[in-house]
């Protein structure tokens, strides 16, 4: 009986709709959360995953011996290797291609590669203006993997005492 | 009339009364879809806080360009007439909600001498006017020939029958201790200070003609008319472009004229709140942006109400209670309290 009486003056009170717009009220005025993005950026970890990037040794041999662990454990099958053997016996890719409409931006090519050579830059802001622009070729790999080598290295460097 | 105005008139003859008329209706008009414009960014930025974002800071100064912005892309849209629609209701709808929304402002008094119309039956004629929006709605809802339009604009009638009588009894309060419908005398009555304004003696009234209001203006937590969970938009599913702006402009100007009949009727109008403080305009504008604010923060924080749940309030809670307090409204005015609501 109590209970219904307190039921029936918090309701004709509106008490509890008052304690509602007390909480909205009091979030007018908190800290906003929002980042203004282009000026304002998030931090980014050096394990951040992003455009795929493919690296040469210092001497300039490029590190990918197309042993095809990479294409086998990506789950959204968006990797394409071809390989021969070189003229001075090594296995080389003779086309390495990524579709980055079907990549998915696990890591596990990355984490499959025995030689460190394809890895996922910390780079996300990219984009492609016509279809067939994100299907992503050897050569533009190691265009990326050659413009950005330094950060990749120091990235990996960072991140090698967790491994 | 003012004396400098004195030789334009005469230069006129016969036609000064209906330019003049049409001078006073563009002054009030302009501002009035500026006013609407502004609101639209009054609402999300207000929202955005509320929910700890920032709403709209791209376009211009802290986004305060945003509703031009908004304003440019719906003129630029397409108007879609869907092939199944009953082309001449089509378009009468959003007509037929948008002008009653602006001839109701004929009679609003934003002081004792700024009022486009000065009517003494103002009250019945902002009652009678705003009863037409929902044709608007209803006819917008009819003509779409869609499932959901047709939900939508059911509901909206629906919600809207209910709740006006509720605040039509709201309002029978007010004019029994104003004695009066006309709008300019009902400010007057509430001359004297914020004690004097109607909304203490009336204060269930006010409550309830406030959550009518929102209710009539199909605002949340009272939108089932567009309800997008369940009928996508409601009654302006099919609408695009100018069509649906013109629905939007109505939706805004309604809300501003609510907040100017609360404002006018239960905060005092133009009046100060104290004594030694001036009258004038500024008070009708601020008290006008409070209950803006009010219908708001509402929305930011109230869900909306289930339909069975909208009828119930309406039916079984607000007219009860409005025909109680009206009952006991009477029986005061009878005793010496009286003077204090009635001088």
């Amino acid at each position: 009986m109590f209970e219904r009486i307190k039921h029936f003056f918090d309701s004709f009170l509106l008490l509890e709709l008052l304690r509602g717009l007390a909480v909205t009220g009091r979030y007018l005025f908190a800290r906003k959360f929002t980042l203004r993005y282009p000026e304002e950026r998030a931090p980014q970890s050096p394990r951040f995953r992003g455009l795929h990037a493919q690296r040469r040794y210092p001497n300039g041999e490029e590190r990918c011996i197309a042993c095809k662990l990479c294409e086998a454990v990506c789950p959204a099958m968006a990797i394409t290797i071809d390989s021969e053997q070189r003229a001075d016996g090594t296995r080389r890719t003779t086309r390495y291609d990524i579709d980055l409409t079907k990549c998915i931006f696990c890591g596990f090519c990355e984490e499959a590669c025995p030689v460190d050579a394809i890895v996922e830059t910390r780079i996300f802001e990219y984009h492609g203006e016509q279809r067939g622009d994100l299907y992503y070729t050897k050569d533009m790999l190691l265009a990326v993997g050659d413009r950005y080598e330094k950060q990749i290295a120091a990235d990996r460097a960072e991140d090698a005492r967790y491994r | 009339m003012d004396a400098w105005l004195e030789p334009v008139a005469q230069l006129l003859g016969p036609a000064w009364l209906p330019v003049w008329t049409l001078v006073k209706i563009v002054v009030l008009i302009i501002p009035l879809m500026l006013a609407v414009a502004y609101l639209t960014y009054a609402e999300r930025k207000i929202i955005g806080w509320m929910q700890v974002r920032m709403g709209p800071n791209r376009v211009g100064w802290w986004g305060l360009l945003q509703p031009i912005a908004d304003a440019l892309k719906l003129l630029m849209k397409e108007i879609i007439i869907p092939s199944g629609a009953s082309k001449g209701l089509f378009i009468l709808g959003p007509v037929l909600s948008l002008a009653p929304a602006l001839a109701a402002w004929a009679v609003f008094p934003f002081t004792d001498k700024l009022v486009v119309a000065n009517i003494d039956a103002g009250l019945l004629y902002v009652m009678a006017i705003t009863s037409m929006g929902v044709y608007g709605v209803v006819i917008a809802g009819w003509a779409s020939n869609s499932k959901y339009a047709f939900l939508g604009a059911l509901r909206s009638s629906a919600q809207i029958v209910s709740y006006e009588i509720a605040m039509g009894f709201a309002l029978v309060g007010v004019l029994m201790v104003a004695q009066s419908l006309n709008l300019t005398d009902i400010v007057n009555g509430q001359k004297g200070g914020f004690w004097h304004w109607y909304f203490l003696p009336l204060f269930p009234l006010f409550l309830v003609y406030l959550i009518s209001g929102v209710a009539e203006l199909n605002r949340a937590p009272f939108d089932v008319a567009e309800g997008e969970s369940e009928i996508v938009a409601g009654f302006h599913v099919d609408y695009s472009g100018m069509a649906f702006a013109v629905f939007f402009l109505a939706e805004y100007a309604n809300m501003i004229l609510v907040a100017g009949m609360t404002s006018t009727m239960f905060l005092g109008g133009w009046l100060s709140p104290f004594p030694f403080l001036p009258d004038g305009i500024f008070w009708i504008l601020a008290k006008m942006s409070f209950v803006l604010f009010l219908f708001l923060w509402f929305r930011a924080t109230f869900p909306r109400y289930r339909y069975d749940q909208i009828m119930r309030l309406g039916w079984k809670v607000f007219i009860p209670v409005t025909l109680v307090w009206i009952f006991v409204l009477g029986a005061v005015m009878q005793t010496p309290l009286g003077d204090w609501i009635h001088p």
